[in-house]
């Protein structure tokens, strides 16, 4: 069991990263990624969303979906779900926890209905993921995705003081950058 | 119907989603290793798109205004799953193909998009026509990035081998490092197309790299608010309307 759930520890975060080889939330990868401060805010907003979402959806999807016999149902239900329960987090937040909320207040609109969000929540259900499995697989491809971000923030910052051609100035250098992160995150597959 | 014929060059060639106005990345990176695929995702969002902007348009005065962005998921999310179940029935081998991005239509920030800003403005028939045009649009696009792939990566256009025996494929360009640098490549020529007519004193401001200004048409959804900085102004303006 404990094997089990390290592989998909692995094969989420490392070898199927979500950004670069699902493509799932390239928005904000490409969006928030300009200082390592900011990605790291998304990062850890994205951690914590992601986990929470993927145990809400598979608990509705274990006991509410299924029991009715209505799992095809699932895009609209967990979507909703997924949109309510970033308002919720971030109304509990700002009320319980203010220090956590000026941290992480600013990232959780931004997710709101991120596509990667709704991609776990789709995979777990795909792949047939209990809640617990759900949930490690959750947390690991958002640490996945707080590793990408990280790591091209950190290319980004030292990128600005390097001379780029013109018509590759913003967006295109920063999908440069991309694809080549995706071809080192490729020696990862190695792993299992 | 000069409106209708309006709309659909508008949304093919003038305000393009894929090659003008940069929205729905994640689709368009991730089917578009075969032409064939491209074509299935293109076409497959037309449907949804043309469905839910007529849908739209027709509740547009009964859906309130402050409720309006969960509405619009909802009537998404409902044609994304009929497609979704109609794929699974009559055309299994695209289903396979495109698999959990049929789905995640519904986060699609083109359909959003073009919800917000047209169909909820305006009649049935342009809705219809600009869905159409969209779609079709993003259609095309989708068909010409995926026939560059597979052509460089496997040497093929749907599924025909076309280069002669001596090329050799470079395979990269079908794995996920390849839709980076195709898209890089794009917006690079967007950009040289844009600084250019700069230069020559046209508008450029439709041409944007990312889902820019127009994405915060989707609000809250989607992939709305690329940059922080101003994220953070419009972070501070919604507490300050929830207040």
């Amino acid at each position: 069991m404990i094997k089990e759930l390290l592989m998909i520890l692995i094969a989420s975060s490392l070898v199927n990263n979500v950004v670069l080889s699902q493509f799932l939330g390239l928005c904000p990868f490409l969006g928030v990624s300009k200082k390592t401060e900011t990605a790291t805010g998304m990062g850890v907003a994205v951690i914590f969303v992601i986990t929470l979402a993927s145990a809400v959806a598979g608990a509705i999807y274990q006991f509410i979906l299924l029991p009715f016999d209505i799992a095809y149902l699932q895009t609209i239900v967990f979507i909703l779900v997924i949109a309510a329960l970033v308002q919720f987090v971030e109304m509990f937040l700002k009320k319980f926890i203010p220090g956590l909320y000026q941290s992480l207040g600013v990232y959780l609109p931004l997710i709101t209905t991120n596509c990667a969000v709704l991609g776990v929540a789709l995979t777990n259900v795909q792949k047939n993921y209990g809640i617990l499995t759900g949930v490690v697989n959750g947390f690991a491809t958002a640490a996945g995705f707080t590793i990408s971000i990280i790591i091209l923030a950190g290319i980004r910052e030292k990128m600005t003081y390097n001379d780029i051609p013109e018509s590759f100035q913003g967006m295109p250098i920063v999908l440069v950058t991309a694809g080549l992160m995706a071809i080192a995150f490729c020696g990862f597959s190695g792993l299992l | 119907m000069n409106s209708a014929k309006e709309r659909l060059v508008n949304g093919i060639v003038k305000e393009n989603p894929t090659f003008v106005l940069m929205l729905g990345m994640c689709p368009t990176l991730a089917v578009t290793t075969s032409a064939v695929n491209g074509l299935g995702m293109g076409l497959t969002t037309m449907v949804v798109l043309a469905l839910s902007n007529v849908f739209i348009s027709l509740l547009r005065n009964i859906i309130p205004d402050k409720v309006r962005i969960p509405a619009f998921i909802v009537i998404i999310a409902s044609f994304v799953t009929m497609v979704e179940l109609l794929l699974q029935g009559f055309i299994p081998f695209l289903y396979d193909a495109l698999g959990i991005y049929i789905p995640l239509i519904v986060v699609n920030c083109i359909i959003l998009g073009r919800a917000e800003a047209y169909a909820y403005k305006n009649p049935v028939i342009p809705s219809l026509f600009d869905g159409i045009g969209m779609g079709l649009g993003f259609s095309v696009a989708l068909t010409c990035i995926g026939a560059v792939r597979e052509l460089l990566g496997a040497g093929e256009i749907f599924g025909m081998h076309v280069m002669p025996e001596s090329f050799v494929p470079v395979s990269i360009f079908i794995m996920a490092p390849g839709a980076f640098f195709v898209l890089a490549l794009l917006t690079a020529v967007q950009n040289k197309v844009k600084i250019a007519g700069e230069r020559k004193g046209k508008d450029m401001s439709k041409i944007q790299s990312g889902c820019g200004s127009d994405c915060m048409n989707c609000s809250d959804t989607g992939c709305a608010k690329r940059l922080i900085d101003e994220s953070k102004e419009k972070a501070g303006e919604g507490e300050k309307k929830n207040d």
